[in-house]
């Protein structure tokens, strides 16, 4: 505001100006010159000041004036509204006959009380009490929303020429196919600093040829899983909580309940069968990758690509199906919870263009959240079962 | 009193290089309340739009007090933005401001008014638009008409001489839209503003419209212009006629 104050042309009679004086106990402001936007604004303080200091009469004279519009009615306003707030008598003098008209369209009692700028005030406690029932509700709503998710995604299988299935490749391309290149880049470096930094210490035990190992099985394990799954979540599940939020600001969810069409149906269950299937192909490109990062190491340490190749796949601890098994268990869990959060987020969408904004960066969150949640109990699990 | 505020000159307008509308002369002259009518989609928004300097103009040129908007940059932009306040045909406010705020922003933006000024002025506002009681509400909170008259008492933050509003009564009901029509005809002779207006509605245009000029999609031109009780009764054109008879089909 200060930048756009000096940055504003003054043009050289806009100048009003102000003058207090107090006469026999009463107080004179005499306001003269034009009083718009930019004359209200160098008169304002000194004349509020002014008022504000005196408890006697009060008189705006306003004989000088050469102009005046809203902004000016607004001087006059306040300083009214100072002096009946302290009870004081005011009057307003010789004020010019032309734009007498402007100050009769506002009443001076509808600006008697301050103005309520925020929609509500807000305490501490209201504060607490309000984010606990929006934990609950969100709890509530979550599970009722999965619920229907369930049912919807059943009825998708059972009846599947219901299913927008076209809607739900075109889904599957921008969240999948789209991000190989994406995917490949952050496999391969995964698997290239995995093995770097563990073949240098390895190495000295003559042990580097057993960074393949390593590699091989924390990419499919856990890192292909988890980073595909949060690229999903930064990519895609925010893509879906904008969509679908920008179409509740405009409306169109409640044209589709109208319309007797189920938003869960037509808009959700085609994103998550499209993340839920493309979600293995990802992992195993980001797995690929990342073998191919690990092998350039294992290259580096002058050994032949046969030998990568051998000590992954055929020697004692070799990885073997249940490790790709695994991981693509875990790919699919994740493609469904950060798609299925996304839509909810999307659907939760409150009024307003940055209420779109919110939903997206919520899906991040708690898409993220999520996975890692839902990693840490796999992972438990599988050590527990011994798969 | 007969002072021309806007004129517009072998006015252009096209969209990646479909032509939309094509030599349009005429001017709108201070304190007047000036009226563009035509079909859907026959360009009305768009020559709005264009008066405005959201685009310039394909070829000719619109001037606003002799100044060409179009073309004005920095400061000159800035001084020409400040003479005149826009109605959008969606209402536009800002969701996430209440309507208070939504009224103070071009206050904020064009001036160095304090803090406490600008609330009061932004109340004025609202109170002047029948809105004084909702100040703290959101955009989402109010009706459709509330809207409306709320992205009004926005565009009067800045006491502009000059008022452009699109479809202001579109989608109102018959009481809501008269009350509008008096408000633009209040403000028109209290504060001597200057309206152009765009509207569909027949009863709008007798109650408001000083002079009205009528768009058509097919020649991209001006088939009428005049006074609405003129063009009513007068007017050689019988779709012109038809238009303001209300009747559906052209009389033989
Ligand atoms: N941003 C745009 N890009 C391309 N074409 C546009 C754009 N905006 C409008 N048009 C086209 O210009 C023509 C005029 O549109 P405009 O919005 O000005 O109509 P209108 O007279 O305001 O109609 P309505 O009464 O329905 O609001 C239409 O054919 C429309 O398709
Ligand atoms: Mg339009």
């Amino acid at each position: 505001m200060q930048y756009n104050a000096m940055s504003m042309p003054q043009t050289p009679n806009a100048v009003a100006t102000c003058k207090a004086a107090v006469e026999a106990g009463a107080l004179r402001i005499a306001l003269s010159g034009r009083l718009d936007a930019d004359g209200a604004a160098t008169v304002w303080d000194e004349a509020v000041r002014a008022a504000r200091g005196h408890s006697g009469e009060l008189i705006v004279d306003c004989g000088e004036l050469e102009y005046c519009d809203g902004a000016g009615a607004a001087v006059l306003i306040e300083l009214q509204r100072i002096a009946m707030q302290r009870e004081q008598s005011v009057r307003i003098e010789r004020f010019p006959e032309e734009y007498q008209r402007l100050l009769n369209l506002f009443e001076l009692r509808h600006f008697l009380q301050d103005e309520k700028v925020e929609p509500q005030a807000t305490n501490f406690v209201v504060d607490i009490g309000r984010a606990t029932a929006n934990l609950l509700t969100d709890l509530y709503n979550g599970v009722s929303y999965r619920g229907e998710l369930a049912v919807e995604l059943w009825r998708a299988l059972r009846h599947p020429r219901q299913t927008r299935w076209g809607e739900a490749l075109l889904l599957a391309e921008k969240a999948g196919a789209n991000a190989m290149p994406l995917v490949a880049l952050i496999g391969f470096l995964l698997g290239l600093i995995l093995a770097f930094q563990a073949g240098a210490f390895m190495k000295e035990y003559g042990a580097e040829l057993y960074v393949a190992n390593l590699v091989g099985l924390s990419l499919l394990r856990e890192l292909g899983p988890l980073m595909s799954a949060i690229i999903l979540a930064g990519r895609t599940g925010s893509a879906f909580a904008a969509e679908i939020g920008t179409m509740k600001v405009n409306e169109e969810l409640d044209a589709l309940h109208t319309m007797g069409v189920n938003p869960v149906r037509y808009l959700v269950v085609p994103r998550v069968i499209a993340a839920v299937c493309v979600m293995p192909f990802l992992v195993m490109f980001a797995n690929l990758f990342g073998l191919i990062g690990g092998g350039v190491v294992v290259l580096s340490f002058d050994y032949p690509l046969i030998t990568y190749y051998n000590q992954l796949f055929t020697s004692v601890a070799a990885m073997d199906l249940s490790d790709l098994l695994t991981g693509m268990f875990k790919a699919v869990v994740f493609g469904l919870l950060v798609s299925a959060v996304g839509c909810l987020r999307g659907l939760q969408t409150k009024s307003g263009a940055s209420a779109v904004g919110d939903a997206a960066t919520s899906a991040v969150v708690t898409g993220i959240v999520l996975i890692a949640i839902w990693d840490g109990i796999f992972t438990a699990l599988f050590y527990a079962l011994d798969i | 009193m007969n002072e021309t505020i806007i004129q517009v000159r072998n006015f252009k307008a096209a969209y990646e290089g479909r032509t939309v509308l094509d030599g349009l002369n005429f001017e709108v002259r201070r304190g007047e309340v000036f009226v563009i009518l035509g079909g859907s989609g026959c360009g009305k928004s768009t020559l709005l739009k264009h008066m405005i300097g959201l685009y310039p103009p394909a070829a000719g040129e619109i001037l606003i007090k002799g100044k060409d908007i179009a073309h004005a940059e920095g400061e000159e932009r800035r001084a020409i933005l400040r003479e005149f306040g826009v109605m959008y045909q969606s209402g536009a406010l800002f969701g996430s401001l209440s309507l208070l705020e939504n009224v103070r922003m071009p206050l904020e933006e064009f001036t160095s008014l304090p803090r406490e000024a600008m609330n009061l002025i932004a109340h004025m506002k609202l109170a002047l638009v029948g809105l004084g009681e909702f100040c703290g509400y959101m955009p989402s909170e109010i009706s459709g008409g509330m809207q409306k008259r709320a992205a009004i008492a926005r565009a009067m933050a800045l006491d502009p001489e000059l008022l452009f509003l699109d479809e202001p009564s579109a989608g109102l009901d018959p009481i809501t839209s008269a009350e509008l029509d008096e408000l633009i005809v209040r403000l028109s002779r209290s504060l001597k503003i200057t309206f152009v207006v765009v509207t569909h509605e027949l009863a709008s245009i007798y109650a408001i419209a000083g002079r009205v000029i009528m768009l058509d999609k097919r020649t991209k031109g001006i088939v009428a212009e005049g006074r609405p009780d003129e063009l009513r009764d007068r007017s050689e054109n019988p779709w012109v006629r038809q238009f303001f008879n209300r009747e559906a089909k052209a009389p033989a």
